[in-house]
């Protein structure tokens, strides 16, 4: 794929970290604010998609990036899966998807129990297949050319 | 009760789209539309008059919210229809490739 | 005992990605693991059906209900979810252990595995949630991977099937969307007992929401009859199930149309709607419609899973016409005697169809990965070379068409028996001039593929019979055909089939033992 002019390129690249910056946000307040996981994934996910639409790419790179992606995807599925499976464990193996940390003060940043971290989780697992489900399609357009 | 027919109307639209359209991406869209009116079929279901986002922050604790469960469905159902709409147009672009066009009245290898 | 019941779901799940990680670092970790999980899954699925009664309930994060009101996600695990659970464990450990070998053929085989375990994640958690709306969303995670599965070739074909497949089956997904979002409109809540509780309540008031229940009715029965293929939906069947990989033909037939179509139809109109005569009336005319179409449609093709495809709606005619007679006696309050038996036969033909349907697909497989080709007017003489192949289809074939003392004479002999005890004799005529169609486009099967000539063309191309695995799963599968039989038995059905009966018979039980009262 091939990258755009050197205008699209400089304002890519300034606005890009601020982008990631507020999807780590939005990630990070998903207990007290509206957004969370889903919402905070797509909008990182979005940054990545800016980088390699105003920068271009070559293809290995991206089929590279693709393995990287689908592995962080899995990857952070499975640690979804652990952590509800560790409410069963410390529930005594009752109650799956129980909430076994403390759950802290309403309207701080640590609270909430698990529900943060399993924030965290889908974020990455969102990002990973958004920035996947985009690369794979680049992939197929760039290989249709050959 | 207009706006809950204007909602019908407009998943109509949607099914209008992908029954007489003969593009694959115009199909795409059809169905996307049709999703988009019964995600605000949902959250309309869901809607109090004078109700506030359904979280709680200091202050706000017993101020009036709107119903939480249509919107929590309609993440789930966002979701989905990314994972639908994705697989389409993969797929899509994959037919494109086969056959060289997005009309469906040429790509009909199969049939009885 | 009932901390184990989200297993169904997590094994899978947890399988499906651990795949997808493991699976690039690696080689052929999929090959082994994924068996080991199918036959764990099995295991369980034993484990529960001869171990535990009645209704077990699994409320996930551990919500009590407040004032009797339902709020966690319900599991509920009853009979008929665990003959369902048993259809989907045991053929998709056959159809899993058969694709070892068949796959080979594939470029990408680690995402067969991957998409494979999270179609059965999606069936099972179908089968087992309490829940309307987590229904949609495990029917959503199967039927995406099912799309994938279709057009898993990617080849011309494959890839127009996957698409029809999946327009037609986004358009089912979003009109039981639409009437998901109707009843929760109406009723205020998404728990199956407690929407039961809630349109019994509210149906003996007014008149208009009585026209509300039957607009969600049609929707559902549209949006579900679509995924089951019943006619008028009837018509992606034949092109995805004919162009997919052949286990997974075997698993849209045998086992997808079941859980995501039949099974929750049955679990919404028994279960959750108050019983309406016109509504029964509906569903026994499209399944009888379906029966026939099916049929007729069949004889004229010469592929040879095309005619297997176009016999799955004709089968799934069947389930759904025996299922439909127990819903009318029981509506218009005849014996209730009767309404068991005819239940009894269409589940006892689901159980049977998956068994059968799955072998005969599978033999077809095999015919295919050794010959090449799924015209059976190029075939001929295929029962010198591949003697086992050949044997299992023809047991297929028989307990299909309803030849004794094959499983599929006893469940179609019930479902006539019990047409003509509820004085539909018009419906049992069908039913009987169907099975003779059945056995007519079986014969053109057989004959044009593996008889009709000696075979030497096959022979100078020196084809084998196929490998061990594919061999193994289908001689299973045939041996199946013929033990099933034996659940004719009063003692051997009083475990497999009375409970999941008991359960569609006493239709108002299921919500008053869930929600306690």
């Amino acid at each position: 794929m091939k990258g755009m002019t050197i205008i699209v390129k400089k304002i890519g690249q300034i606005i890009c970290p601020v982008i990631f910056m507020f999807g780590l946000y939005i990630i990070l307040h998903g207990h007290l604010t509206p957004g969370g996981g889903f919402a905070g994934g797509v909008i990182m996910a979005g940054a990545f998609i800016l980088q390699i639409l105003a920068n271009g790419n070559i293809l290995p790179n991206l089929r590279k990036e693709e393995e990287g992606l689908e592995f962080m995807e899995s990857a952070a599925i499975l640690g979804f899966l652990i952590l509800a499976g560790l409410g069963l464990l410390f529930s005594g193996g009752v109650v799956f998807f129980a909430n076994f940390l403390d759950k802290g003060e309403l309207g701080k940043l640590i609270s909430g129990g698990f529900i943060p971290i399993e924030n965290i989780v889908v974020g990455a697992e969102v990002c990973a297949a958004i920035a996947t489900i985009f690369i794979a399609m680049v992939v197929y357009k760039d290989e249709e050319k050959k | 009760m207009i706006i809950y027919i204007l909602c019908f109307i407009l998943f109509l639209v949607g099914l209008y789209g992908v029954v007489s359209k003969r593009n694959l991406i115009k199909i795409i869209i059809g169905i996307a539309i049709m999703e988009y009116s019964i995600n605000l079929f949902f959250i309309m279901i869901g809607y109090i008059e004078g109700g506030t986002a359904p979280i709680i922050t200091k202050g706000f604790e017993h101020s009036k919210f709107v119903d939480p469960l249509p919107q929590a469905m309609i993440l789930t159902s966002i979701v989905i229809g990314l994972a639908t709409t994705a697989l389409l147009l993969a797929v899509a672009i994959r037919l494109y490739q086969k056959y060289g066009t997005f009309d469906i009245n040429k790509i009909k290898d199969l049939k009885g | 005992m009932n901390s184990l019941i989200p297993l169904f779901v997590i094994i899978p799940l947890g399988c499906a990605f651990l795949m997808a990680m493991l699976g690039r670092f690696i080689k052929n970790i999929n090959k082994f693991i994924t068996p080991i999980f199918m036959l764990s899954l099995v295991y369980l699925t034993f484990h529960f059906i001869i171990n535990s009664e009645g209704t077990l309930i699994y409320k996930v994060g551990g919500f009590e209900p407040v004032n009797g009101i339902p709020i966690a996600i319900y599991m509920v695990m009853d009979g008929l979810t665990k003959l369902i659970l048993l259809v989907i464990s045991l053929v998709g450990f056959l159809a899993i252990f058969y694709s070892l070998s068949y796959t080979k053929q594939y470029t990408s085989e680690r995402k067969f595995y991957v998409l494979f375990s999270l179609m059965i994640a999606g069936m099972n958690g179908i089968v087992l949630s309490g829940d309307i709306f987590n229904i949609f969303v495990f029917l959503e995670i199967a039927a995406i991977s099912s799309y994938a599965l279709v057009a898993f070739g990617v080849e011309k074909q494959q890839l127009e099937a996957s698409f029809k497949y999946q327009v037609l089956g986004g358009i089912a997904s979003l009109i039981i969307l639409l009437a998901i979002g109707l009843i929760y409109w109406n009723t205020g809540t998404l728990n199956i007992a407690d929407i039961s509780r809630q349109l019994t309540i509210n149906c003996s008031s007014p008149t208009g929401t009585n026209v509300f229940i039957k607009f969600i009715s049609v929707l559902l029965i549209a949006g579900f009859g679509l995924k089951a293929a019943i006619f008028p939906f009837h018509t992606w069947l034949p092109d995805a199930h004919s162009s997919a990989p052949s286990p997974i033909s075997a698993m849209l037939s045998g086992v997808l149309i079941k859980a995501v179509g039949i099974y929750v139809i049955i679990r919404l109109f028994f279960n959750m709607f108050p019983l309406s005569y016109e509504l029964s009336m509906t569903i026994t005319v499209l399944g009888t419609i379906s029966m026939i179409i099916g049929g007729l449609l069949a004889i004229g093709q010469w592929d040879i899973k095309r005619m297997l495809a176009y016999s799955s709606i004709s089968q799934i005619g069947y389930i759904v016409l025996g299922l439909g007679i127990g819903m009318l006696v029981l509506a218009t309050g005849g014996n209730k005697a009767v309404a068991a038996l005819s239940i009894t036969g269409g589940l006892f033909h689901l159980l049977n169809h998956s068994i059968f349907k799955g072998l005969l697909f599978l033999s077809a497989g095999a015919v295919e990965y050794r010959t090449g080709t799924r015209d059976m007017r190029k075939m001929g003489g295929l029962s010198e070379v591949l003697p086992i192949t050949s044997r299992t289809s023809l047991v297929g074939s028989l307990a299909i068409s309803g030849i004794p003392p094959f499983n599929g004479f006893f469940s179609k002999l019930i479902i006539i028996i019990a047409a003509i005890q509820a004085q539909y004799y018009v419906l049992a005529f069908l039913a009987v001039l169907v099975s003779v169609i059945t056995i007519a486009y079986f014969m053109k099967l057989q004959k044009y593929t593996f008889y009709n000539n000696d075979g030497s063309k096959w022979k100078e191309k020196k084809i084998k019979e196929v490998p061990f695995s594919m061999a193994f799963s289908m001689i299973v599968m045939a041996l199946l055909c013929i033990t099933l039989s034996l659940l004719v038995i009063p003692d051997v059905r009083e475990i497999f089939l009375k409970p999941a009966v008991d359960v569609l018979i006493n239709t108002a039980d299921y919500s008053t033992k869930i929600l306690g009262m």
